[in-house]
Order: C-alpha cells, then structure tokens, then sequence
C-alpha cells in the first residue's frame, strides 16, 4: 500500500495534529510511514505544510503531481500547495463556499458545536466519509481517541463523527 | 515496540540508549527539540541523565566536552549557525580529543527555511578534522547514534551527527531500545600535555590527529559505503548523503530507474574511504554526486571529468534539493526526458509577528517615535519587524548592538548622526549581547537600545533565558536580571516600559534619543517588557478585551497594513476593517494605533 498525502493550513489550525493521527494509523496497519513537518518563521497564522508517505518511501517530501490526497483546512493554501497533487489525486477542502472538489464547511460546523479549532478533525472525518484514505474510521477514531489529551478527547470525537455523518453540499453525500 | 517519532526526538532517543549523561544545547531551528526531548524522555524513564540550555552554543560546547573530559558520555546539539558562534572549541577539542564519547549535533537548514546561510556543517567537521555521519531518515538518525559513540570513544575523537531540517522534523516509525543507566564520568585524568596543550605540543596532537582520522576511514569507512539500488547491468551511478539520498531513491523508483541506475548511499562523508569508492565505480560510464549543500564527497573524491555533482553544474550550487528539483538533474543525467517542468508553486503567506505580540507594538512605537531613523536588529521572532519597516540590519546574533554602535562611529566621522536604534530580544542579549554592549559603552558609542524582553526564546519554542528562575528540565535556577546586567555594563540610562503601553514606550524612546544626544549622553537602555503569548498561562494573565470596528472605520489600513495585526484585515461586504475572534489575543494595542478611534475595546 502506497499512498503520499499533503495536509495544508495556517498556523495553529491543527494540521500536525492529523499528521499524527494519520502516522499512529499507518503504524498500526503494520505499513512503513514518513512525514514531514514545515516550521516556518511564523508561529501563528503562516501558511503551514505537512507531508505524509505511508508505504515503501524513504524521504518524507511529495514531488509536484504525486500527491494522492490534499487536505486543505484553510482555502488559501490551495493555490500554494495545489501543484503537489496527482492527475488521479482528490482535494478534499475546507471552506464555507460551495465547490467542484469534495468540500465541506468544517470551521463553520466546528464553531457551530463551540469548538472553533476542531475543524481539522472534522475535514478528516469527512475524508473518512469519501474512503479516500489508506485507513478506515474506525481506526482513525481509535487513534484520534489514544493521543488527544484527555480534556479535548470527547470533543474530538465528535468532531471527527461529526465529519464522517456530514453531507457533501455539492456531492454524492 | 515501534512508535512514531519526530527526528530530534529520535535523536534524543538515540542519545539516551547509548548512555548519554550530559546534553547541552542553545536553540535554534532545526535543532530545539533535541535537548527538550532528551530532558523529557529522561525524566520519564527515571534516568540520572540531565542536561542545560546554555547561553550560547560556545558554552554549551565547552560544558558538555568537559562532562567527557571526565569520562562521561556527552552530547552538543545546536543549528548550523550555532556551530559557528561554537567553532573555536570545535577545532581546538579536534586536537585535545575526548575521552568519554562525544557527539557535536550540528541541524543543518538546506532552504533555508530559517537561518542566515546555507551552510554546510560537513565542511566544518572537515575543517576541524573530525568524522561525521550524516543520516538520510529519522531512523537513521537514532541508529547513528551507537557508532559515533563507538568511533568516540575508540579514537578518543569529538565525532558530529549532521541531520538537516527534512530529519529533524520529519516523523517515522522505528523500533525503540531499552534506555540503560547512563555512562557517567569516571573522573578527569589530569595529562596537561593533552588537555592543556602549548603550541609545541598541539603540533603533535594535530600529527596525532591526522592518524586518527586515516584509521577512522580505513575500520569504518567500508561499512559506511552501501549500494542500495540498482541492478548489474547498470551503467551509471549516483552516490549520495544525508536526506537527499532518501528523495534520491524515491525519485529513481519513480521514473523507474532503479534497475538502470546503481545508488550508493554514503553514511560518513568524512573521512571517506577514497581507495575503496573508486575501485567500486570503475564499472560505471557516468557518476553523479548528490548531496547537500556543499561537494564534500565530490570534492574528496576529486576525479574531474567523470563524476558530475556541484561543481560542473549538474546539481544547483545552492537551495534545497527537494524532489522536484532533483527530479530535473536525474532526468538529465540519465539522459531522459523530463515528464513536464514542474508548475511554480503559488505564493506562500509572507511571515509575521503573532497576534497580541507585544514585538509589533515596540516597533511600531520606534517607527512613531523616530521615523528618520536607522534600526539595526538581530535574530529572533523580531526580525519579522522587517515588515513594520522597524528592522534594517539582520547578520548573526548580537550583531544589533556591536553594528549600531559602528553605524554610530560612521556618522560621528560623518558629522550628523541620525537616530540609531537598535532592537535584540532577551535571550539573543544574554547570548552575545553583552560582550557587544560593553564594547560599545566602553567605546563611546550613542544610541538607543530596545531589549525586547518577553521572558522567553519565543521563536525556537519558548525555551528558558537565564532571567528566569527556570532550568531547562524544570528545575528551578538563579535569574540573572537583564538590567543588572545593563547598569554594570555602566549604560547611563535605563527605563522599564510595558510595550502595550504605545504613547509611554513612544514618549520614552523620544526622550532616549534626547538623553543619548546630551553631553553626557551614551547608550540609552529600554527595557520594553511584555511576556511572550505563546508561553503557556501567559494570555490567561493579562487583560484581554472583546474588540469592535465601528462605523467610524474609513479603512485607512493602518491597523492592518502598517500595524500589520493579522487578526485584523479589510472586510470586502462592509468596506471596513474586520477582526477574526479567532486570531485576536484581545491585547488592545489596536485601539491606541487608529487614528479614527474606530476601534473600541469592550
């Protein structure tokens, strides 16, 4: 199984956090897994980039046009990050405007339930939704579940539920 | 067990599987997290290893050497810059050697993403003469760990790990070794010969020296020369090093050249076995050398014509070589057509200071007070004060206080000296500025320095300063105050102000350049002090206010453009500024920089 995913936001939107989830996954799948984290200059608001490789990869940066997967938590790194994904690659966005690509208003729905910052869990659990990952939701929940901190634990969860039960506005959801 | 770690918590796992008992560190990105993992992980299993942020890289060097001096297992850990402020110990303890093993972490930054240069940490373990090893996953990193104590403490010789950004903070998932009790100091032999060496004696231990280095590359050298691709018939190789051959090797899977290109991995690229590497590429048409950023094994391999790398051009001469660029240098070397010219990325957010950084207040005070002026700055978080046009020189650390005071000197030649003034943060002051400011007072030197204190070393990660009372693995320490330190470097002129405060800082930076004018005036001191947001607990503590635009806004721009809050932009539907509840810290300092009152604090 192989498969490169790219997670784009700003600073403080969570997305080491998926990449932790999303690394725990793979090892427990028994697959061989690399990410990369980008610490820029900025500390809070910088555009912000992570890259995952889950199977027989030895370097942790995705080429132009290779990307299986983007998840993209903040509308404004698409035009930076975009040229990462493949021909057959899918754009999973986070943004309050309806799309062509599958897309969801995860910051919306997270403030709706008075949880602002969960909206990565919630763009995950809705990539979840659309399989297009190498793991399913239940092991995301496991893992999501083993490394919160135990006083965000349950808002994660349901979170992340909250993204898999979600409905795509322009979709098949 | 396997788990997931971040490269420098591999290292630090590494360091403490291996009987590391000292660490020593200042940070810097890429390296930070090397020390804080050390200390974490000790602590967690129960070890009596420990370790210190030191004030700068120098002593940080010099500390945990003497820990081997005395036997034990030590380790340095700095970025590459630092390395440089750590060089003199370096290329001395070269010669002394060590005793118990001793590892100098340099992280290189190839991008750079945040640093000054570009440099090459290799080249200075060549320089210095000592071996190093340069791992291409975290993996490798951890694994490292245990032969470069073994070369250690075998040829009694400082020996460098040299992970790079794409290392450091990438995470994988390795098998974990039991952590044993650490190798502590068996206690210092004195052999003033050796450790206290004259020039006569240092002429033998650079004869000594040179030995080891021959014996390290004929025992070790072999092993650390690997082919891990490629099949017999092929006829070109690529050797490579560090994490360029990790991006090597998926690139070559991806065109599908793995069976046509051989690569050779190179673990320690100085000393490297030469003898043994040409007789392994005389099968080969084409060799290329891929490794960043200098030729450190193209050049030690020296076999112009034949082999390609940096210096005939087939590799680019600076910059990092991510996939997409070595996607183009493999494709011509083997001679294929590229797939299609990668699309240029788009533009990244440009960098700046955090929402309610009290930075942002004290430079837009400086830029109010005295727009006429020059503002020479260092590095830290603040050197974002670029943006605010409060920051015009940025070398190397503590350099704002050493070239305000030549920029004074110039001037003072000159005949009219403009306003000088000169920011550095809390931690870069205890680092080098000191040294720098009683040069300048002892000079003669006038102008106006703002030490920005926010009681952290905010950009690396809110590590301790020594002017708190907390060590590094939460022990509690002696603060050494920074205006102690500024009344006894004999600065006639000191105050204290809260940055949040914008019309007192700008009344007290007026009245600096008045007093630093006087005839007895010199270097006037303000300590613009304020703590840091993002050291935790601490927006709990200050006042925080609920923000409001209000229908006065005539987007003038000024809280976003010149004051540059990115808590705040222009809203397109109503034409006036806008502030995301999300980003705003409520610090208020917005309200005071509106000239139409617009903003209220509620």
């Amino acid at each position: 199984m192989n498969m490169q995913i790219a997670i784009t936001g700003r600073g403080g939107q969570g997305v080491l956090f998926l990449t932790r989830i999303l690394a725990e996954c793979a090892l427990r799948l028994g697959v061989e897994v690399i990410a990369s984290e980008t610490h820029g200059m900025a500390i809070r608001g910088g555009s912000v980039i992570s890259t995952l490789k889950v199977g027989s990869y030895r370097g942790p940066l995705i080429r132009s046009g290779q990307a299986d997967l983007i998840l993209a938590l903040d509308e404004g790194s698409v035009d930076t990050y975009a040229h990462l994904l493949a021909p057959h690659g899918a754009l999973i966005l986070n943004t309050p405007r309806s799309s062509s690509s599958p897309a969801i208003d995860a910051t919306g729905m997270a403030a709706g339930i008075g949880s602002p910052l969960m909206a990565n869990l919630i763009l995950l659990g809705f990539a979840l939704k659309f399989k297009k990952l190498f793991c399913d939701y239940s092991l995301a929940e496991s893992v999501t579940k083993a490394i919160s901190p135990e006083r965000f634990r349950e808002a994660n969860l349901n979170a992340l539920q909250l993204g898999y039960s979600a409905s795509d506005p322009e979709g098949d959801g | 067990m396997k788990k997931i770690l971040l490269g420098n918590e591999a290292i630090a796992r590494g360091l403490l599987e291996n009987g590391c008992s000292f660490a020593a560190s200042y940070p810097g990105t890429p390296a930070s997290e090397i020390l804080s993992s050390f200390l974490q992980m000790a602590k967690a299993e129960k070890t009596p290893a420990i370790g210190e942020w030191s004030i700068n890289e120098k002593v940080a060097y010099e500390t945990a050497l003497s820990v081997s001096y005395a036997g034990g297992r030590a380790a340095v850990s700095m970025k590459q810059v630092g390395l440089n402020v750590a060089c003199d110990p370096l290329m001395s303890s070269a010669y002394t050697g060590v005793k118990g093993g001793f590892l100098v972490i340099s992280a290189d930054d190839p991008g750079p993403h945040s640093s000054q240069t570009e440099q090459d940490s290799r080249m200075m373990a060549m320089m210095a003469k000592i071996p190093v090893l340069d791992p291409s996953t975290p993996q490798e990193a951890k694994e490292m760990i245990r032969v470069a104590y073994q070369i250690s403490e075998e040829f009694e010789i400082p020996v460098m790990l040299r992970p790079t950004t794409r290392i450091c903070h990438s995470r994988q998932g390795m098998a974990l070794e039991a952590i044993p009790a650490p190798s502590l100091a068996s206690g210092f032999s004195k052999d003033p010969q050796r450790w206290a060496a004259t020039p006569r004696y240092r002429y033998t231990l650079h004869h000594q020296l040179n030995q080891k280095i021959e014996a390290i590359a004929a025992k070790f050298g072999e092993d650390s020369y690997q082919r891990i691709l490629g099949s017999s018939n092929a006829r070109q190789c690529i050797i490579s090093s560090g994490v360029a051959l990790a991006h090597t090797y998926d690139t070559l899977k991806e065109l599908n050249l793995e069976d046509q290109i051989a690569l050779y991995q190179v673990k320690m690229p100085y000393p490297l076995q030469v003898q043994t590497i040409l007789d392994e590429l005389v099968p080969f048409e084409k060799i290329l050398v891929i490794e960043e950023t200098s030729p450190v094994i193209e050049l030690q391999l020296a076999m112009r014509g034949r082999i390609k790398g940096r210096l005939d051009g087939s590799i680019p001469p600076q910059g990092e070589l991510i996939p997409d660029v070595l996607v183009q240098s493999i494709s011509n070397f083997a001679q294929i057509p590229e797939e299609k010219k990668a699309p240029i990325p788009g533009k990244a957010r440009r960098p700046t200071l955090c929402p309610g950084c009290p930075h942002r207040a004290a430079f837009y005070a400086i830029r109010q007070a005295l727009p006429q002026g020059i503002y020479p700055s260092d590095i830290g978080c603040y050197t974002l004060g670029l943006n605010l046009g409060a920051v015009d020189t940025v070398l190397c650390m503590g350099a704002a206080i050493s070239q305000a005071a030549g920029l004074y000197h110039a001037y003072r030649m000159k005949g009219e000296v403009p306003p000088i003034v000169a920011t550095i943060g809390d931690s870069t002051f205890y680092h080098a500025g000191i040294p720098a400011l009683i040069n300048a007072v002892h000079n003669g030197a006038k102008f106006i320095l703002l030490i920005l204190d926010n009681f952290t070393t905010a950009m690396t990660g809110n590590q301790p300063t020594p002017g708190l009372e907390l060590l590094a693995d939460g022990r509690r320490g002696k603060a050494v105050a920074i205006e102690d330190l500024v009344r006894a470097s004999g600065v006639p002129s000191l105050t204290i102000i809260d940055p949040y405060q914008l019309e007192e800082i700008t009344r007290a930076i007026k009245e600096a350049d008045k007093v630093t004018r006087s005839e007895n005036g010199g270097i006037s001191v303000i300590i613009s002090r304020h703590p840091c947001l993002m050291t935790p607990g601490a927006g709990k503590k200050q006042q925080s206010y609920g923000m409001q635009i209000t229908e006065d806004c005539i987007a003038c721009e000024i809280c976003f453009r010149d004051f540059e809050c990115p808590a705040i932009g222009l809203d397109q539907e109503s034409g006036r500024a806008r502030i995301d509840p999300n980003l705003c810290s409520g610090c208020g300092v917005c309200a005071q920089v509106c000239p139409q009152e617009a903003i209220k604090r509620i």
